[in-house]
Parts: C-alpha cells; structure tokens; sequence
C-alpha cells in the first residue's frame, strides 16, 4: 500500500517534470547576436549566412532538438548594447546558448552574462586571445590573432626580412598582434624599426604610410578590422611603397575575402597568414563555397563566415553527445577536445583553454581566373593560441 | 617634409569643398544644416554607382555627383528646409538636421549596403608623380588640389564679384530691404541651397578615392565639417579656406611626426583659435 502510494508520487512528480520540460526541452533555442548593421556588418552577414548554412545543410535538428536560432543585431559598437542583448535572449526568450559576437569588446562585455546565467557562449569571430578566459562557458570557433601573428612572424624571419614597420588598430585586437608578432620576430634576428597605431575610426592613411615608407622597412606588418583594408592597401599602392621595394604583410584581415576581389591591381603579392582562405584546397571547402556562394547570391565566404559555420558544427556535434541536453557546463565539458575537419581543414577544441587549435596557412593574394584570391603556399599545423600565459 | 605638406594640402582642400556649403548654409542664410555629410554621401554613392556598374569615365561621374546632389538640395529644400527658415529656432533645425542624417544613412544601407565602397580610379590618376628630385606626390592628391583650388576660386569670384552674390549678399544682411528692392530672396536662397549642395555632392565625390564611403559617412565626417567652419568662420570662401588648408596641414603633420597623439591635434587647433578669435579666423557677427 506505502509502496503503491510512492510509486503513484513518483510517477506523478516524474510526469510533471517532463511535462514541463518538454515543451522546453523539444527545441534548443540558440541566441545569435552580431553586428547586422554599422561598419562592421559584413561580419554579421557573413556568420549569420554560414549558420543559416550549416542548418540548411545538415537539417533542422540536432539529437532529436529542433534547433531554434533567433537573431540580435547589436551594431557592433556598442559593448553594453551586446551584453543587454544577452542578457535579454536568456531571460525572456529562454535560449540554451549564446553565439555570434563579431568583436572583441563586445564578447567580452557578455562573458558576466554567460557565467552567471551559466549559458555556453560560443565565439563564432572576435579574436583576441583573452576571450576566453573571461569565463569558463565560453568556448571559440574562430581564430586568435596571436595564432595569425605569430606565424607570419616566424615566415617573416625565415625570408629574408629584416626590417619591419608595424602598423596596426588601436584597440585590443591590434594591440595583441602587434605584440604576438614582435615577440616572434625579435628574438629570431628581426628588427622592428617603426611601430604605429591608427585611431579605430582613421580617415586618413596617408600620414601612416609615409612615415613607415620613409623608415625604409623590408615589410610593412599590418592589421586592421576587416573592412578598412581596402582604403589601406590602395594608399600603400599610391605611396609607392611596393615599388621602393616594401613587401606588405600581416594576418589575413586585410585581405578579407568579402572585399578582396575588389581591391585590384594593388592587393597582388600581399602575403598574409590566417586560417581560412576561400581558395583553400580540400573538398570539403569546395563544397562549402558553392553551396555558400549558391545560397547567397554569389557572396563569397570569408574566415568570419567559417567561425560561424564551425561554431554551428561544435553545437550540433556537442548535442549529439550530450543526448540533446544544455545544462552549462555539462555542454562545455562535452565539447572539450571535439576534433572535426571543417572546410579550413583539422581543427580541435583545446579542453584546457576552449579555444580553437587549427593549421595557420600562408597565403599570397594571386589572379585566379580574372579573381583575387589568398592562394594557400605554405603552413604550420595544429597552432594552438600563442597568446595564453 | 614636403610630401607631408602637400598631403596636408590635398586633405585640406578636399575638406575645403566637402565644408565651405555647410559655410554658405550655416554663415548667409544662418540655417544649422547638419545634414550636410549626407549630400556629399549621395554624391559619392552616384560615383560609385555610375563609375563601377556604368563605366563612366571619372571625370564625368564628378558634375554628375555634383548635379544629383544639388537637385536633392533643391527638392529638400522646397519641401522641408523653407519651412524652418523663420520662427524655428536653431534647436529645430538641428532636430531636423540630424534626424535626416539618420534617414539618409539607413536609406544608403538599405539600398547599397553597409559595405565600404572602392572605387578604381583612371590610370593617369594613380600613382605617383615625381614634382622635384626626391618629391614625389601621389597623382591623384595633385588633382585634388588642382581641382579643389579651382573651385574656390571660382567660388570666391561668383560671391563677390556676381550679381547674384551681391543679391545673395543682400538678402542676408537685410532680407527685408532686398525684398522691397526687388531681390526675389527665397529664389536666391534656394539656389544657394542647391549650389552648397552640389558642392559636397562634389566633395563627396573626389572623396571616396581618399576617405572610403559607406552609410556612417555624413556621422563620421561631421565633425570634420563643423571644425571648418567653426574655425574658419561662415559666411566667407577665404575664411574656410584658409581654416582647411590649416587643419588639413595640421592633421596630416600631426600624424606623421606624433603618431600616437596625432588625431588630436586638429581639436587643439580649434580651441586655440576660437579662444583667440571665437568669431572664427574670417568671422563675422551673425547676420539675423
């Protein structure tokens, strides 16, 4: 009689709780936030068009979830603005999983909002290396600039360059490759003869460029958020400085491929190093740039597009082991260590630092068949973040 | 040395043609226009369009710019600007001002995205040109300035030597005696309007080579154009001239011998000068 009475509770309570929980449990809701709008749109063009990809690819559910992704445009400028947005998707639309965030300042105004709420943030852009210690539910699908910097450096020493004049964005990203390039310049024989920092907002590049033409440099090393490479490379032509014999080198952010193309003449011979060049050869990125550039009018995937794409692959894989379930850190702990190959080629979750561990490849931009492109020449494999102590 | 002059030159009169409208807007018809950024930005866009998807030669893209943003002015200005002509005061006018700055801006992102725009400039205006042994200046700024100061002075020419200045002239200091000696004021003021505007669309067209173009645009270089005017003091060509050449001199020696506090040296210009002289370099009282 006892016993049938707990049995009956014990039903009871257990059909309670899946009653309720499964109108919650049935669909993993995925906050998206990215800069949609403002200067640093094409960003979030090109993560949102590769999630939208991924889903489109490999359906609409992961682990028997319906995979539910609702999108935020933070403007990309406004940190608080991001972190407000956070904090909004997990209270009122009750999402199991932050995403996006196209800069540093805005991944890391939300990291409070992923620990606290204790929701994964995946870091499907931003790249300066401190990301993710900012909290131990974020894990990063994109790249550290620290991982570009350094070999481009390591390149750098071993060809013949001696002399280089940084030039960079003064705001953390900038700063952390200026660093990550010196550290790995220096100490195998290069020096540094000049080193500036342009205001994030900069009209001008002129000053900048004659300045480092007049230090006489072997290579000018140079980042800048994605988007004002253009405005750049064209005054580096105008300078004159590629025919005073100047090599232009960098991470790959200058040679975005979402403008590259339409740079011309100017951007040919930029030597960068990155992780992601639409040209690079596997099948696996064949595929994806044809059914990328299919999908959205002949819009060529760029390395931010990748993040996206990986970070929804990390998601659905991630779900898969955990049999559907997104309690906190039970999802991070699963996706420690996952290992895949994505159209960049191997990558793997570092399980001590969440960040991405991927090859770092050298590319020169190169006519392709009437196209500029990153041609891949040379890589390292597996370069972990540099950048964490 | 001389190539940092010459690169100050270049910016300063660029700057010089995308400000001295807001000078005749802001200085004769005392009218806060801070929607101005927005006509050079449509002049740009019209370059960009009919340059890359048109082929149209450059040369030509520019009086078009000039002729699409002046007729924008004209239409704005019959329909919505006359209206806070009198009795609105300046904080309306800059309500208003700005409030079509924001809708100019989406309406750019709407239509031709929020992307910065690159444009491909005529062989004969890349590149470097060797002036003297060891001077060598970029062939596109040599133009700018060549054709910057040639619209200046002709600019200069039809304010103070024309009829219509003198009427234009006229209708500031005294609207009330132009009108009852028969300057049609309104008719002037509307083609003052128009021609302010066609000269940013014109700044914003030989811009985009060196300030890039995309829907912040008119939010970006705001500033830019009221430090013109603030220092050069509206209402005159010579004054905003001079307050360019200044700044633009300033900023680009700034940057190249002080990097690191470069950008702002040209707000340490201003304040200097406007405690010195806070009508301006070439002010003059209000007119109203």
């Amino acid at each position: 009689m006892r016993m049938t009475r707990y049995a009956t509770l014990a039903t009871l309570a257990a059909g309670l709780a899946l009653g309720a929980g499964a109108r919650a449990q049935d669909t993993v809701k995925i906050g998206l936030i990215l800069p949609m709008t403002g200067p640093f749109a094409s960003t979030g063009k090109q993560v949102e068009a590769a999630v939208r990809l991924y889903i489109a690819r490999n359906g609409g559910t992961a682990a028997g979830k319906k995979i539910e992704v609702i999108l935020k445009d933070d403007t990309g400028v406004q940190p608080e603005t991001t972190k407000r947005l956070a904090q909004e998707l997990i209270v009122q639309d009750k999402v199991a999983i932050l995403a996006g965030f196209g800069l540093t300042p805005l991944a890391r105004a939300t990291a409070p909002v992923a620990t606290e709420a204790k929701v994964p943030m995946i870091v499907m852009a931003a790249g300066t290396s401190i990301i993710t210690n900012d909290s131990p539910f974020i894990l990063r699908t994109s790249f550290t600039l620290a991982q570009s910097a350094s070999v481009i450096a390591a390149w750098a020493a071993k060809s013949n360059i001696k002399k280089v004049f940084t030039i960079v964005s003064d705001f953390a990203p900038g700063i952390d490759g200026e660093n990550s390039f010196k550290s790995g310049f220096a100490p195998s024989g290069g020096t540094i003869v000049g080193e500036l920092r342009t205001p994030l907002q900069n009209p001008d590049f002129a000053p900048f460029l004659q300045r480092a033409k007049d230090a006489a440099p072997d290579a000018v090393f140079v980042f800048l958020p994605s988007g004002q490479g253009a405005a750049f490379m064209k005054q580096f032509a105008e300078r004159g400085l590629a025919g005073a014999g100047i090599k232009l080198i960098g991470p790959g952010d200058v040679t975005d491929d979402d403008i590259l193309n339409g740079m011309g003449q100017p951007a040919i011979g930029t030597i960068t190093a990155h992780f992601y060049s639409a040209a690079h050869d596997s099948k696996e990125n064949k595929a994806y740039v044809e059914a990328f550039e299919k999908a959205n009018a002949g819009m060529r995937p760029n390395f931010m597009s990748v993040g996206g794409y990986d970070g929804m692959h990390l998601i659905y894989e991630t779900l898969k082991k955990t049999g559907g379930k997104v309690d906190g850190m039970a999802f991070v702990d699963a996706a420690k260590g996952m290992t895949w190959t994505s159209p960049r080629g191997p990558v793997k979750i570092e399980p001590d630092t969440r960040d991405i561990t991927q090859n770092i490849y050298i590319r020169k931009v190169e006519n392709v068949g009437g196209k500029l492109y990153n041609v891949e020449f040379d890589k390292v494999e597996m370069v972990k973040d540099p950048g964490k102590k | 040395m001389v190539t940092v002059l010459f690169d100050g030159i270049a910016w300063g009169t660029l700057l010089f043609v995308l400000a001295v409208g807001l000078s005749v807007t802001l200085g004769l018809m005392n009218f806060v226009n801070l929607a101005h950024g927005a006509f050079a930005m449509l002049g740009g866009y019209v370059t960009v369009v009919m340059l890359n998807r048109f082929g149209v030669p450059f040369l030509l893209c520019l009086p078009a710019a000039a002729l699409a943003a002046g007729a924008a002015g004209v239409i704005l200005e019959r329909t919505l600007y006359r209206r806070l002509y009198e009795g609105a005061s300046h904080l309306d006018q800059v309500l208003f001002s700005i409030g079509l700055v924001f809708m100019a801006m989406a309406l750019a992102d709407f239509i031709m995205g929020s992307q910065q725009q690159i444009v491909h400039m005529p062989a004969f205006l890349r590149g470097q040109v060797r002036l003297m042994p060891g001077v060598e200046v970029g062939a596109y700024r040599l133009f700018l300035i060549a054709s910057c100061g040639a619209t200046a002075l002709v600019l200069h020419f039809a304010l103070v030597r024309t009829r219509f200045g003198s009427r234009l002239r006229a209708g500031v200091d005294n609207a009330r005696t132009a009108r009852g000696l028969g300057i049609d004021v309104e008719r002037v003021f509307a083609l003052t309007f128009a021609a302010g505007s066609a000269l940013a669309g014109l700044g914003g067209a030989l811009g985009v080579e060196i300030l890039g173009l995309d829907p912040t645009f008119p939010v970006k270089y705001m500033v830019f154009f009221l430090i013109v005017v603030a220092v050069g003091g509206s209402g005159t060509v010579t004054g905003p001239l001079l307050a360019s050449l200044v700044l633009g001199v300033c900023d680009a020696a700034g940057k190249y011998y002080l990097p690191q506090t470069g950008a702002f040296i040209i707000y340490a210009v201003m304040v200097a000068v406007l405690i010195l002289k806070p009508q301006g370099l070439f002010g003059r009282a209000a007119a109203r």
